[in-house]
């Protein structure tokens, strides 16, 4: 009767995020070398056995950095996104659900947010509060709430007045309950998608900070900052600044293909 | 049989006015209906004639902006359309059940059909969990599904138009509801499964003396079912009368035609 097609994406991003996710946590209990160490007798060794992915302009263990900093972009990205899919979740869900007034005052100051480009609107945020690690969570979050509050609103629209959703009122169901217990699920596979969507601006948006130098502040390893601090040495040491971009890259890359995926499941 | 008729639910000049376009527009005018106890009403009349939107003010799903609502609807003493919405919730599903048109929508796509049937249950009793199970299973039995086990456990895209009107009418059905409202129920099904329907219907109306509020434009399922009927146009009552009279002794022009459009091989009652 259910027809079986193989959801390539979703295999492949499950793999790919996977093989990430392990990475980093067996990064949490071992690093080949303590990642903030400097060793000015291997400064910008090239790829060895010693240094997996060579080292730094202060002799530090690229590799060690590497896993420690995606570790970092990892977090940043995911509280970025916890925070955006929760309050947007709720800002949707309101809006779409009850519609009139209350949707039209909260839709507009939403479009307002939304016109600033995200990352413009985090920087602003920066200025204002200073830069660092929390900070550029709480500004990332802000920032991603106006997106989701639209696809969660668009969602809630659609169901509101599907039969279900009339019965579920009818059993005696209150509006709490109709808008999360009845509706949230069915709206759970466009949520999916774009939370997966969402952890790649996320992560995408804390490298470019950090590459500005307004995120996570030295010397604490981001992968965006590793970036940042090896652009000066591109021609004296290529792999220092190929191996982050290829570890975000890979990231970037697993979740685009699970949001797919998942998307495609439906 | 002799029994003592109470009354559940009144009706006074139920006047329903649309304000969501420039000029105001009224779809139903003067309203009165009463039901008693055990009693299955029909309520028939073409598309537009303003059926459906009188059931859903009795069951309280109208929404309370864009449109204006005279008149009263009293169920035990309150009013549907002034008591506040936390009293309202109280009696759905608990007193007022319904039943949709469409089959293949008024069911949740994401849920089981148990937790579906058990949603009224955990709403309104303190029921636990297994004694919730084991009422959803009886319900689902009593409204002739064989193998109610396995289809506590399925999905509504498992099952069929006539069996998800069946888990329909279970679930309206759970927390014994004095008044059943059908919108509709079989308008969607072909004419076997209608006939079961209707049996089962009547079966819950003799059982549990629900009052059913049958809702259709199927003059021969409400002559088979109902033991009166209300005739609308346009979103006036045209005649209101028991079955017998209506269908014998059709006073008004409408009614005649109505029933003069019922297919003739239908006449014979089953």
């Amino acid at each position: 009767m259910r027809k079986k097609k193989k959801n390539y994406n979703l295999i492949a991003g499950g793999i790919l995020t996977g093989m990430m996710l392990l990475l980093i946590a067996a990064g949490i209990f071992y690093t080949p070398y303590d990642p903030n160490a400097m060793d000015p007798a291997s400064k910008f060794a090239g790829i060895s056995w010693k240094h997996l992915m060579g080292c730094d302009n202060f002799g530090r263990d690229v590799f060690s950095r590497v896993l420690q900093g995606s570790r970092t972009t990892l977090f940043v990205a995911l509280c970025t996104v916890f925070i955006g899919t929760v309050c947007g979740v709720i800002l949707g869900a309101v809006t779409g659900y009850y519609g009139g007034i209350v949707d039209e005052i909260l839709m507009r100051i939403n479009d307002a947010v939304f016109a600033f480009p995200s990352l413009l609107l985090a920087l602003v945020f920066i200025s204002i509060l200073g830069p660092g690690k929390n900070n550029v969570i709480a500004a990332l979050g802000v920032a991603f709430i106006p997106s989701f509050a639209r696809i969660v609103r668009g969602e809630f629209l659609k169901y509101r007045n599907m039969d279900y959703v009339k019965s579920a009122k009818l059993q005696g169901a209150g509006d709490l309950r109709i808008m999360f217990v009845h509706i949230l699920p069915n709206a759970m596979p466009v949520l999916l998608s774009a939370i997966m969507i969402g952890f790649n601006n996320a992560v995408l948006a804390e490298a470019g900070m950090s590459y500005l130098g307004i995120g996570v502040q030295p010397p604490e390893a981001s992968l965006g900052r590793m970036l940042s601090e090896a652009q000066s040495y591109l021609f004296t040491a290529p792999a220092y600044a190929v191996f982050p971009g290829v570890v975000i890259i890979w990231m970037v890359l697993g979740f685009s293909l699970l949001g797919e995926g998942i998307g495609e499941k439906e | 049989m002799t029994e003592i008729q109470n009354l559940l639910l009144e009706v006074k000049n139920l006047n329903i006015e649309f304000h969501d376009h420039l000029l105001p527009e009224t779809v139903v005018y003067d309203f009165d209906l009463s039901v008693e106890e055990g009693e299955i009403i029909g309520i028939v009349g073409e598309s537009g004639s303003g059926k459906s939107m009188t059931a859903l003010a009795i069951a309280g799903l109208l929404s309370r902006h864009d449109m204006e609502k005279r008149g009263q609807i009293l169920y035990d003493g309150t009013d549907l359309l002034t008591c506040p919405r936390s009293q309202l919730r109280r009696l759905q599903g608990k007193e007022i059940g319904m039943v949709f048109q469409e089959p293949m929508t008024s069911l949740n796509p994401v849920k089981r059909i148990g937790w579906q049937v058990e949603e009224s249950l955990r709403i309104h009793t303190q029921m636990t969990k297994e004694e919730r199970k084991k009422t959803a299973i009886r319900l689902l039995e009593s409204v002739e599904l064989t193998d109610a086990e396995k289809i506590y456990k399925l999905y509504p895209h498992e099952l069929s138009g006539g069996m998800r009107q069946r888990v329909m009418i279970a679930a309206a059905i759970a927390c014994e509801p004095k008044i059943l409202i059908a919108d509709e129920p079989t308008t969607a099904l072909d004419v076997t499964i209608q006939a079961q329907i209707i049996k089962l219907l009547k079966k819950i109306n003799e059982e549990k003396r629900t009052a059913i509020l049958f809702i259709s434009h199927d003059l021969s399922l409400v002559s088979r079912l109902c033991e009166k009927v209300v005739v609308m146009q346009g979103g006036y009552i045209v005649e209101t009368g028991s079955t017998e009279d209506i269908f014998m002794h059709p006073k008004e022009e409408y009614t005649k035609k109505l029933i003069a459009a019922i297919p003739k091989c239908e006449k014979k009652q089953g």
